[in-house]
């Protein structure tokens, strides 16, 4: 495109302009990532059989797009006969309740964290920030998967190791703002009021800084997916006979010859939903918070 | 960089490695008994005592940690419990394996990273720009094992050019290194770009091209090199990312390196192993940091000015 169209091109831009100022992308990516809610919340009613129930005479059989596929196992079935289709959308759920309720741990974590050194100060700073350097200084992938092993495979440890990540970069957000803005007029003036640390903090600041923590939150979110279907596939993660995104790729992994609909399903999933939650989060940030953008 | 800064720097790595240390001996000591994870529940109790007593977890845990800390400082991780080999020397011998699939993904990342980011800077906005972040965003977001499973699929399985498993020629080693190095490039197109956008907008850039300029001259000699500097900072990062893609890649391609003895160790409760992959994977992440750091400041004064007046204490 020559320069002299740019700016007609930029008015026919405007004209078609989206609620919210959504771009495409955004949009349909937030479309994406609210069909895998709803498949996450409404997993019992979408699924045609439980994801467990074998049927051992229907065992590897195709999608309905190859040939020899039916339409009694849309996504074809598995090497026990198991419909890909309801296993998908089971793991969906877990997957997705999984990152949500990690994401959430780590952000509370983090945050509160970002108070409290924000707040003491002095010695709890400095611990703080320590911690902050110290979880930076060490790949979370290893750390979880030694966690994992060692105190064994129950989901709710499995959730909270999943849930730790991330926390070091809330603290790191919540703590540099928290500072500045105990420095601003508002916060001062509160405290002279008689507000007590825990009203200033959470009523007063913590809407202040909303919006960069939202943005981290978005941008951390496809690194938890990631973290727990990684985990998941390597067989240290969700163990069966629970289904989780990665353990449906790492099953599958071994048909890829035979039935690569089994491992290709589930990974398609996986790369959708964090390629969504990425470009949302990348329009968000730049709505929300054009200075944090690297 | 001042040299209180330095010594700061220098002391904060260590005491991150003692505490790495103190975090892995309670991690791996206080997680279970080994002894059962060895022999099983159902063991005879005076077989179990007798390799309690063997291994040294018979003791209290503050003698532990102390005869842990001694053992570390003269080079001894212990043997594995499975095929009695020293763990430092069953990991150190699988180094050289890792490091090469590091070192080969790493000079494929930044060879096609770093162009593509200054490319996409160039043209910030045209399609050239919009296709290079598109393709970015995907590498970014595919998980390795996704990709390693789509190669196998394409590349062994469909076409039968590529072996999916194994070590030894060089045929071996291309879906291991486009595995890791799809999510490297990735990283580093988009960082190149963020980079080098901002160099593009500083003023000296503008008083270059004022001057008279031309503006392939003004972009190598202004703009490069000093695009150069913040891409130093996502060193750590770049290594710790690495270390992690290459505990999924080697397991899936059998890549006998450290990464897959890690998730084998992991999987049989090999707690000496696992100890010393942890402190090898921490230990390579601060100097990295730490080298990052110095380098920073020694390449941008600026910072190292900065660090100074941030140790009194002023801003975060």
């Amino acid at each position: 495109m020559s320069t002299t169209t740019d700016r007609p091109a930029l008015a026919r831009a405007a004209a078609r302009r989206l609620p919210f100022g959504l771009t495409w992308g955004a949009a349909i990516s937030l479309a994406w990532v609210l069909l895998m809610l709803i498949v996450a919340v409404s997993a019992r009613f979408l699924a045609l059989y439980d994801y467990d129930q074998i049927d051992l005479r229907g065992r590897l059989q195709p999608p309905i797009w190859l040939e020899g596929g039916n339409w009694r196992h849309p996504l074809g079935s598995d090497d026990l006969g198991r419909d890909v289709y309801s296993r998908l959308v089971y793991s969906i759920r877990t997957s997705i309740f999984v990152a949500i309720i990690g994401t959430m741990i780590g952000a509370v974590i983090g945050t509160s964290l970002g108070f409290f050194a924000a707040h003491f100060g002095r010695l709890v700073d400095e611990a703080v920030v320590m911690a902050i350097d110290y979880q930076a200084a060490l790949p979370f992938m290893i750390l979880a998967l030694a966690v994992v092993a060692f105190f064994g495979n129950s989901l709710y440890l499995f959730v909270a190791v999943v849930g730790v990540y991330g926390w070091e970069r809330y603290a790191r957000i919540t703590r540099g703002m928290t500072l500045a803005a105990l420095g601003q007029g508002y916060a001062v003036a509160l405290k002279v009021l008689g507000a007590g640390p825990v009203r200033l903090h959470l009523r007063h600041i913590l809407p202040n800084i909303a919006g960069a923590l939202t943005v981290c939150l978005t941008l951390t979110f496809p690194h938890v997916i990631l973290l727990e279907t990684s985990l998941s596939f390597l067989g240290l993660g969700v163990q069966p006979p629970q289904t989780s995104l990665g353990n449906m790729v790492g099953f599958g992994r071994d048909y890829l010859l035979t039935a690569w609909w089994i491992a290709i399903c589930p990974a398609m999933a996986i790369f959708m939903t964090t390629l969504a939650v990425s470009i949302f989060g990348d329009w968000l940030a730049d709505r929300l918070d054009p200075t944090l953008r690297e | 960089m001042p040299f209180r800064v330095v010594i700061q720097k220098v002391l904060r790595a260590l005491l991150t490695v003692v505490l790495l240390v103190t975090t892995v001996f309670i991690v791996l000591r206080l997680t279970g008994d080994p002894a059962v994870a060895l022999l099983g529940m159902e063991a005879e109790h005076e077989v179990l005592e007798e390799l309690r007593r063997k291994l040294g977890v018979d003791k209290s845990i503050p003698e532990q940690y102390i005869a842990f800390i001694g053992e570390i400082a003269n080079g001894h991780f212990g043997r594995s419990y499975l095929d009695r080999r020293d763990a430092l020397t069953t990991v150190m011998e699988r180094v050289p394996r890792t490091l090469m699939l590091m070192g080969i993904t790493m000079v494929v990342a930044l060879a096609i990273g770093i162009p593509l980011g200054i490319s996409a800077a160039l043209w910030h906005g045209k399609w050239l720009d919009r296709g290079i972040m598109t393709l970015a965003v995907a590498g970014f977001c595919l998980p390795g094992f996704v990709i390693a499973i789509l190669l196998i699929l394409l590349l062994s399985v469909t076409w039968g050019l590529l072996p999916s498993t194994g070590f030894g020629t060089a045929k071996h080693l291309v879906l291991p290194v486009i595995t890791m190095a799809t999510h490297e490039t990735a990283v580093f197109a988009r960082y190149t770009r963020s980079a080098m956008l901002q160099v593009l907008s500083q003023p000296y850039m503008r008083t270059a091209l004022a001057k008279g300029l031309p503006w392939p001259r003004a972009v190598r000699r202004h703009a490069l090199p000093n695009t150069a500097i913040p891409l130093v900072t996502i060193g750590g990062f770049f290594v710790g990312s690495m270390i992690a893609g290459a505990v999924i890649t080697e397991s899936i391609f059998a890549w006998p390196g450290v990464g897959r003895l890690f998730v084998t160790a992991v999987a049989q409760r090999d707690l000496p192993i696992v100890q010393v992959i942890i402190m090898l994977a921490g230990v390579s992440m601060v100097v990295t940091n730490l080298t990052v750091d110095l380098l920073y400041g020694w390449l941008d004064p600026r910072i190292g000015a900065l660090l100074a007046k941030r140790m009194k204490g002023t801003d975060r």
